[in-house]
């Protein structure tokens, strides 16, 4: 797989619902099309999340893993 | 998507305000227009000196249910109306006050968080309301 070149990262770790949604919506709001953004949640719903996120807006979720502590989305604006 | 989510807001409690906000923050970020009408204690909880009070929880709490909303608090948890504020920002939300709880409860427009856009009645709630659905908390 190519590497990835990361824009902006949005660091949403200790936060709760909706947050982790909100950061990342108002995050790539500021970004141009195409831009990487990864963010990092401890929030278990957040799996689920991002996933209706990406497939209702369009912004393509590339990458999600999770070790069950930390998880991580790699987010490409559409 | 593009159905409108409308939440009338009656009750004035932190925790049942709080999952308003979620539900308005939810909407905004997923581009989902959001009406929001205030209306009797959940119109009292928007005035601009009582936004930040202690507003209670719903009595189905208790005492373990208040510890575990502090525990959270206490984790840095964003307040009600700070969730509001960022959905209006994230996306288009608009919040009115409704015009028989303002003068159930004696409150002029001035008085209100800057957050809320206007006074309406029921007719207009309902003509923006469109064919979204209308959720009552």
């Amino acid at each position: 797989m190519a590497l990835l070149e990361i824009t902006s990262t949005v660091d949403a770790r200790g936060l709760s619902c909706p947050m982790p949604i909100v950061r990342t919506a108002q995050a790539v709001r500021a970004l141009p099309s195409g831009a990487i953004v990864e963010v990092l949640t401890t929030d278990p719903g957040s799996q689920k999340d991002f996933l209706a996120w990406s497939r209702a807006t369009g912004h393509e979720l590339i990458e999600q893993s999770g070790d069950g502590a930390i998880y991580r989305f790699v987010i490409r604006r559409k | 998507m593009d159905e409108p989510l409308n939440l009338v807001l009656f009750s004035g409690t932190d925790d049942r305000l709080q999952a308003a906000s979620v539900l308005a923050a939810g909407a905004a970020a997923l581009g989902k227009p959001g009406n929001v009408f205030l209306q009797y204690w959940a119109l009292d909880a928007f005035r601009r000196e009582r936004i930040d009070a202690d507003h209670g929880l719903a009595p189905e709490a208790g005492v373990e249910g208040r510890s575990r909303v502090d525990a959270l608090r206490n984790a840095g948890q964003v307040s009600w109306a700070d969730t509001f504020r960022q959905a209006k920002d994230l996306g288009r939300v608009d919040i009115q006050a409704c015009s028989l709880s303002m003068d159930l409860l004696s409150i002029e427009p001035d008085s209100l968080d800057p957050m809320v856009d206007g006074v309406e009645g029921v007719t207009a709630f309902y003509l923006n309301a469109g064919n979204g659905q209308v959720v009552f908390i």
